[in-house]
């Protein structure tokens, strides 16, 4: 085991080095120079070539690698155009924001999506089966942003059930812990601004839980059906062990492996999705500032922020291997 | 007294057993989600095909006395903040986003079928450099790499289609690279290599149509998705600019108007929903049909 960990460790030193070297030479893409683009058209030559040699553009494209990834070692991803404040600085204060969200999406994703997918699997052929497989094919079709946009309509705009935008209302306070505000609120009691910050989640997490549940509810579908049809099953329901025990405890475990590969897969792809999302109801995590960053052509935000999330898509794919152990005893590292 | 629905029924027997395109045919057929979304898609085509006939009005020209009508006898669908009919831009942007979806999973399926090709064909150091910036490429989550890239070449439809297009080439190439590293060890590969043929003639005659049936899985599935990223980011105002009547660049322009006129942005979001979920109902049957296991 350990010296499987070693191993995906090392091997992910090249992966890490060639995510540094896509997101260092993103701003070099930009057509043209890029100081021109970041200063824009009435820029003076000396202001230009100051800020080239402030870049490091003017040196050979390797050396500036170089530079980056011993600056991103060091944890300097450079300043913020607009405001200078250091990029990580930016990117840690709004990742809490982020996580929060995308694990409150993966929660509700797993819950319904592993749920319906086993009942589908459980009654297949029945009503409640082909119900759930048009709706995650549905699920995967529906643009998020969208979804999101209907979901404020209906339930912000319409009922006024719920808040169409932001983290929590500005005249509830909390006593900040790990700045998560569901987990700091439970942490501290607070039980106005637990309830305030549900609600603000709500909408955000369900459309950002669309797509994960679908392919979830399809996984677990499937996975469980091959399953279901293998010789311990009909062994166990010979034995007389009741038909929970036998989903539950000896086909559901086995069919986890593939569905948790989704899982891992989806939670990635949940941080970078969650651009869309946070936009939408004006979340303040990274998705948002990347938003931000883009339309502010903020170059060094958005190149910091795509290698962060790109860093933390690699990990949980690290985290997801490691965990296939748990669920597979046979799996030998 | 019908004595030729028996006569053909004989006839065909031996034909699907003996025509495995005719066969695959049979089987999507039998497939009614695949025929749906086949349907689906045909509609689509036909719709872009037909749009100057079908649309009522002009898709860019508004009139702000009609600005936010609801759905009337008249406007269909309503009127968007600049007066225009919505039914006309949606029937429009059917050939806009057709258009996405083909350049963009085109662009992906060119580029990642010759870096699959030549890596699993000559292997050694090409293939281990390619497959590991495939594998980095991977490593970036699609959304972000395909904004990344946007938000760096400057916003326009085209980038957005090259940006997805991008995005997609890994996956491509590592399909192709993994047909070709078994076709090319099989013995008919070996004979021509052994009758003299040159290495484009094994490719191109022997080694890629081998390749074609999880090709045409793959590039069904991407043009539905291939839609929606774009869509995603025209929506970010990364893609279509306006006027154009692309129904990401729509929904953006709509958002404002989500209070006093929700037509705006339900339609172009249902029209996305349907292309995408056509794409994917046929590319599901089409996997189903061409499954290797089933197949051969």
């Amino acid at each position: 085991m350990w010296q499987y960990l070693v191993k995906r460790l090392l091997f992910l030193i090249p992966v890490l080095l060639g995510v540094s070297f896509l997101a260092f030479i993103l701003i070099h893409l930009i057509p043209g120079d890029p100081a021109q683009v970041i200063l824009g058209p009435r820029a003076t030559a000396q202001s230009l070539a100051d800020l080239r040699s402030s870049l490091g553009l003017d040196q050979p494209l390797y050396v500036q690698y170089l530079r980056f990834l011993g600056n991103a070692l060091r944890g300097d991803l450079g300043r913020s155009i607009i405001n200078r404040d250091p990029v990580l600085d930016e990117l840690l204060s709004r990742f809490p924001a982020t996580i929060e969200l995308s694990v409150f999406a993966m929660i509700i994703a797993i819950v319904v999506g592993v749920g319906a997918g086993t009942v589908a699997a459980v009654k297949q052929y029945s009503v409640f089966d082909n119900t759930v497989m048009v709706g995650a094919l549905v699920g995967v079709s529906m643009p998020i942003f969208w979804l999101g946009l209907m979901l404020i309509w209906v339930f912000a705009v319409v009922l006024g059930w719920l808040p169409p935008a932001f983290r929590m209302s500005t005249d509830i306070q909390l006593q900040p812990v790990t700045h998560l505000y569901l987990l700091d609120s439970l942490l501290t009691g607070n039980l106005p601004a637990f309830g305030d910050a549900l609600k603000h989640i709500l909408l955000p997490g369900l459309a950002l839980s669309t797509i994960p549940m679908s392919i979830i509810a399809r996984m677990t579908r499937s996975s469980l059906l091959e399953v279901l049809n293998q010789d311990y099953i009909r062994t166990a329901r010979a034995k007389g062990l009741t038909e929970k025990l036998v989903i539950f405890k000896h086909a559901l475990k086995n069919a986890f492996l593939p569905v948790l590969t989704v899982m891992g897969l989806q939670f990635g792809a949940l941080l970078s999705g969650a651009v869309l999302t946070e936009t939408i109801f004006s979340w303040p995590g990274v998705g948002r500032l990347m938003y931000d960053a883009i339309l502010a052509r903020d170059f060094p935000v958005v190149q910091g922020g795509v290698m962060v999330i790109a860093l933390l898509f690699v990990f949980i794919n690290l985290v997801v291997d490691l965990l296939y152990k748990y669920f597979d005893p046979k799996i030998r590292y | 007294m019908d004595t030729g629905t028996p006569l053909a029924t004989t006839a065909s027997a031996p034909q699907a057993a003996d025509n495995p395109r005719f066969e695959l045919l049979l089987r999507l057929r039998r497939n009614k989600m695949a025929m749906a979304g086949a349907g689906i898609v045909a509609l689509l085509l036909l719709t872009a095909l037909t749009a100057g006939v079908l649309a009522p009005h002009n898709p860019l020209a508004g009139n702000i006395v009609n600005r936010l009508q609801p759905p009337s006898h008249a406007y269909w669908l309503g009127t968007d903040s600049q007066g225009r009919d919505i039914l006309s831009r949606i029937i429009f942007g059917t050939r806009i986003s057709l258009e996405i979806g083909v350049i963009s999973v085109g662009l992906a399926l060119v580029i990642g079928t010759l870096l699959g090709t030549a890596s699993g064909f000559y292997g050694g150091w090409l293939d281990l450099v390619l497959m590991r910036v495939m594998d980095i490429m991977l490593a970036f989550p699609s959304v972000l790499l395909a904004i990344a890239i946007t938000a760096m070449l400057g916003p326009s439809l085209k980038n957005a289609m090259i940006a997805v297009g991008i995005v997609y080439i890994p996956s491509y190439a590592r399909i192709v690279r993994s047909t070709v590293l078994s076709v090319k060890e099989t013995e008919y590969v070996e004979a021509a290599r052994v009758i003299g043929c040159s290495t484009p003639r094994i490719v191109f005659r022997h080694v890629l149509p081998n390749c074609l049936a999880p090709l045409i899985v793959q590039t069904t599935m991407s043009i539905g998705t291939a839609i929606l990223d774009a869509a995603g980011l025209s929506f970010l105002g990364l893609g279509a600019q306006p006027p154009t009547p692309e129904w990401g660049a729509m929904l953006s322009e709509g958002r404002s108007a989500l209070q006093e006129a929700p037509w705006v942005m339900v339609f172009p979001g249902l029209a996305i929903m349907l292309v995408v979920l056509g794409f994917n109902l046929l590319g599901d049957g089409l996997r189903d049909a061409l499954d290797p296991r089933l197949r051969f």
